[in-house]
């Protein structure tokens, strides 16, 4: 199973009782938001909408497939825009 | 209160048109003549965005009067190109990639053109000075120099 | 398919842009350039108060003006609800929005909208403004950040309870929110120091100052249609807000997306546009709008200005062993400044143990910023990259080899968590230090600085079509506004995989109703993202091409070889034939299958990150507190540059609006709340006379995520300017300058303190 980091500049540890990593079953960024949504309600919505996911060092924003991968480093931050 | 007549040559062509007395002559370039060229990027003479020749001086068309143009010969960013043929200074613009969004460009053009009338053989410094009443926020400056000394080598006939 | 190790023809060329004949002649159509048959001119009333409440809008006078056709204010828009969205630099909440567009119960900052008209002139539309008459009940206000989070501060939003904070805060305040990042144990860090340094600094709000003024021209017909013609860096985030704020559908709104006269990130949003949809409903003729520089000035995003301070603890041979940095970012008006990419750049160059990072954002009677290069980055690095100056003095090292000690590599772990790949920071490094600037020696009496920077990137939405002409020439169209050269690179990346001539190819922007979705032009991601898309859909014409040149021969296509922009038989065994360039597979198109054309959109993911390191000398008149450049080089990772020119083009402009950050750019404000100096005269934008040349250095580390190995190169380099500007001054005079910017008057009085 992946774990997931999620960034301590989330903005979302309120949601979690400051839990920061878990294990979860998912295999798509999809399938993450459903679950984290289900153990932690709120916290799917606000990773949907304001969050981004990194994994192995690559930004992901909006994208429900990228694959989550046993091994991979994956971490939830705030999303990014720009100028 | 009622418009005035005035009688201008621009770009070469005699021109006639009526304005109001308060009306800048930026406006009247843009919304009676319909000559885009010249923009609005400050209104208070800051950004030479609006550069003319006028009678042979480089003035903000934002800082003068529709009326004053009365008996004036004007040259515009329009009338720079002789036909589809780009002017050296136009050109040059293009080859060092001298803008970007483009929106000073027009009176950069202008105002280089009026150096190099002036001033055949400016140095670096003569340049910068001359074109610093005009607000380029893009590019730095760099390649807008580079292409007003090329310009100039090429007017001179030095360079090609 | 990837073309990075390929043998190039067009990318990495310099041919002229497409649109430049346009742009150098006058003829280009910026956003307030056109007209249209009965149009009204629209102007907007603003508030000359910081902070006051709206007891009553009477517009009676203005409307009974001859001349006058509408009158608006928020009565006449939807009141929107609370809905956060994502937007330009951050989240962004849509209720906000509206009422930045036009206020409604209070006015937060001087020059914020409160009405609006639409008359025959702007003579008639500026005396039906005066004739306006605006009750206000004027409140205390606050501009500075620190005073905008003391106790007793006058307060903007009754429902302002700071989020990030355990347990929730049951007083409103001005604190936004709060944003912690931590990695390691940052206390035991600097226990283990040999060194620890700390200071703090200060940043005032600069304005992105594009030279074109935000305009639109809106015409809503009679059966609810609208079209709008604007410039933005975003003509579906147009579409998309104003939708939004008057309850309208999209598919009633067309944008035209005008010329750009640059953004920065500062048109990432909406002021105008829904204000000239509301009057050419009322009216029911087309209105144009077009904002003053002072409205600008007063009435448009700037970015943050800020109080940081920064805390780095080191062993005695250099390794920083622990960072601390409280940052407090000013929003303006409303929720929002871009805290969370300040909290995470500053540190995200080096390679630092223990992390500990907090972060504020606070609302203060000032317009809302809004996005600006490389949004909140910049504040970071002039806080982060002037202290580790001041820790190489300290440790007698030399600040490159402290910084390449510490530096980022793949493989670095982040304090904001994804560990770092594919980065070229270590290039950037050696880069400068084999650069001739950085090894020439000093002249006399000049100081030298050296100062680094980092922005993330981003890919997201974007949709590129690629058509043969029925003569074989090529159009390409995205929907991604050009704001400084992105229809050369669009069509250079397309030749390129068609194999013709860059000539052959023209790149357009397309509007709204006639490409898919575009996301907007900013986050550096339009060479990227888009570029992917225009690639791949070059790359399906060839595809259909190949299949096309099959049919005409009766063989396989897979039998097709396409090179050179030419179908040739793949071997011997495919047959004999001539090859069949462009042309003649555009005659034979109706005759094999119709149009060859294709349109592909995409979410770009992987945009690589980038670094940049500046250096940067200068001379300072003792006398007068002047600062001159005297020599200025920027080094940058840009992956891959598919038009030189305008990738050196991104360097020297930011590396010019970072100079102006840190020499001259201020708002200044009255003892009533008002902004002194809302033109170019008094807000000083760099001229060309304050610069030097300024050699851009292009370090090429292919992004593997891109076809060409692009990585976004726009935001970098106005991150390390204030930093290198103050190590240079520093250099040069001895004096740390931590407050921004460092005009003539404070390096006055810092020369007299120090005496």
């Amino acid at each position: 199973m992946p774990t997931v980091v999620l960034s301590s500049g989330s903005g979302a540890l309120h949601l979690t009782g400051g839990v920061t990593e878990f294990e979860v079953e998912a295999t798509t960024f999809r399938r993450l938001v459903l679950e984290l949504e289900q153990r932690f309600p709120g916290l799917g919505k606000q990773v949907e909408e304001g969050m981004a996911v990194a994994i192995d060092g690559e930004i992901f924003q909006d994208a429900y497939s990228a694959q989550l991968r046993p091994g991979s480093e994956i971490v939830l931050i705030p999303k990014i825009g720009g100028g | 209160m009622a418009k005035q007549y005035v009688s201008a040559t621009i770009n070469g062509e005699q021109s006639e048109f009526l304005c109001e007395t308060q009306q800048s002559m930026l406006d009247v370039l843009r919304d009676v003549i319909g000559l885009t060229g010249a923009k609005e990027g400050c209104g208070s003479g800051d950004c030479g965005a609006c550069s003319i020749i006028l009678d042979g001086r480089l003035v903000c068309s934002c800082l003068m009067l529709g009326v004053e143009a009365n008996g004036t010969t004007i040259t515009t960013i329009e009338g720079i190109a002789q036909g589809d043929k780009l002017h050296p200074i136009q050109q040059k613009f293009l080859e060092h990639a001298a803008l970007q969004c483009g929106f000073c460009t027009p009176g950069l053009i202008v105002a280089t053109k009026a150096l190099l009338d002036e001033n055949p053989n400016p140095t670096e410094t003569e340049a910068r000075y001359w074109l610093a009443g005009n607000l380029c926020r893009c590019t730095g400056y760099d390649k807008v120099i580079r292409a007003v000394m090329d310009a100039a080598a090429v007017m001179r006939g030095e360079a090609a | 398919m990837n073309y990075i190790d390929s043998s190039l023809k067009v990318v990495g060329t310099r041919p002229l842009r497409p649109d430049g004949v346009d742009k150098v002649t006058g003829r280009a159509l910026y956003s307030a350039d056109t007209r249209a048959a009965g149009m009204l001119w629209g102007k907007i009333l603003r508030s000359p108060h910081a902070h006051a409440r709206i007891v009553k809008i009477d517009t009676s006078k203005a409307e009974a003006m001859a001349g006058v056709y509408a009158v608006c204010s928020a009565a006449d828009f939807p009141d929107i609800p609370s809905e956060e969205a994502f937007v330009g630099e951050g989240p962004m909440n849509f209720r906000d929005l509206a009422q930045n567009v036009m206020a409604r119960g209070k006015v937060l900052y001087e020059g914020h909208a409160v009405a609006a008209v639409a008359a025959s002139t702007p003579a008639v539309a500026d005396a039906a403004l005066a004739a306006i008459e605006v009750t206000y009940d004027v409140l205390p206000y606050v501009i500075d950040v620190e005073d905008a989070m003391a106790a007793d501060a006058p307060v903007l939003h009754d429902d302002m309870f700071t989020a990030g904070v355990d347990p929730k805060p049951t007083k409103a305040s001005n604190i936004a929110k709060v944003v912690k990042f931590k990695k390691g144990d940052v206390e035991a860090g600097f226990a283990a120091a040999d060194v620890i340094i700390e200071d703090s600094y200060t940043t005032q709000p600069v304005h992105q100052a594009y030279i074109e003024p935000h305009a639109c021209l809106a015409t809503c017909a009679a059966d609810g249609q609208v079209t709008i013609h604007a410039s933005s860096q975003g003509h579906f985030m147009i579409r998309a807000y104003t939708a939004k704020l008057l309850g309208m559908d999209m598919s009633n709104i067309r944008v035209n997306p005008a010329e750009i006269g640059g953004g920065f990130g500062g048109k990432t949003l909406i002021y105008i546009e829904p204000v000239a949809v509301k009057l050419s409903q009322k009216s029911g003729r087309p209105v144009k709008i077009q904002m003053s520089r002072e409205d600008v000035f007063r009435g448009t995003g700037p970015t943050s200005g800020a109080s940081v301070t920064v805390k780095l603890g080191a062993k005695k041979d250099g390794t920083i062993v622990a960072a601390q940095t409280v940052l407090k970012f000013q929003a303006g008006a409303f929720a929002g400044s871009p805290i969370n990419p300040g909290c995470m750049c500053g540190f995200a160059l080096y390679d630092i143990e223990n992390i500990d990072v907090l972060g504020y954002d606070v609302v203060s009677n000032r317009p809302k910023v809004a996005a600006y290069r490389a949004p909140g980055a910049p504040i970071a690095s002039f806080a982060v990259e002037s202290l580790i100056d001041d820790l190489a003095s300290k440790l007698g090292m030399d600040p490159l080899t402290l910084r390449q000690k510490n530096m980022a590599k793949n493989g670095t772990k982040t304090h904001y968590g994804p560990t770092h790949q594919n980065i070229g920071f270590e290039q950037v490094l050696a880069a400068v230090q084999t650069h001739p600037h950085w090894k020439s020696a000093l002249p006399a009496g000049q100081g030298r600085g050296l100062a680094c920077g980092f922005w993330f990137n981003i890919g997201g939405e974007s949709t590129a079509t690629v058509h043969i002409n029925e003569d074989g020439s090529v159009t390409v169209a995205t929907g991604s506004p050009d704001i400084g050269g992105s229809r050369a690179s669009m069509g250079m990346m397309v030749a390129e995989v068609l194999g013709v001539d860059i000539s052959m190819v023209k790149a357009t922007i397309a509007d709204t109703a006639s490409i898919g979705f575009t996301h907007l032009t900013g986050g550096s991601r339009v060479t990227f993202a888009t570029g992917m898309a225009a690639t791949q859909a070059a790359e399906k014409v060839v595809d259909e091409l190949k299949k096309r040149a099959a049919m005409i021969w009766e063989i396989q296509p897979d039998a097709v070889e396409w090179r050179d922009g030419k179908a040739f038989p793949a071997g011997s065994n495919a047959g004999g034939f001539e090859p069949l360039d462009l042309a003649e597979l555009a005659l034979k198109a109706a005759r094999t299958g119709g149009p060859v054309n294709a349109e592909v959109s995409v979410n770009a993911q992987g945009a690589g990150a980038g670094f940049g390191a500046h250096i940067c000398d200068v001379s300072v008149d003792k006398e007068t507190g002047h600062v001159k450049i005297e020599r200025y080089t920027a080094i940058q990772d840009v992956g891959k540059a598919i038009h030189p020119s305008y990738v050196e083009g991104q360097i020297q402009g930011g590396a010019a609006q970072g100079i102006g950050w840190a020499l001259s750019e201020e708002y200044i404000y009255s003892n009533k709340g008002q902004m002194d100096n809302p033109g170019f005269l008094d807000y000083r934008c760099p001229v060309a006379s304050d610069l030097p040349m300024i050699e851009a250095v292009l370090v090429e580390v292919p992004n593997p995520r891109h076809p060409f190995g692009v990585r976004g190169v726009g935001e970098v380099p106005i991150v390390p300017p204030m930093a290198a500007v103050a190590n240079a001054i520093k250099g040069a005079t001895g004096l740390r300058m931590p407050d921004l910017p460092m005009t003539p008057p404070k390096i006055r009085a810092a020369f007299d303190a120090a005496g």
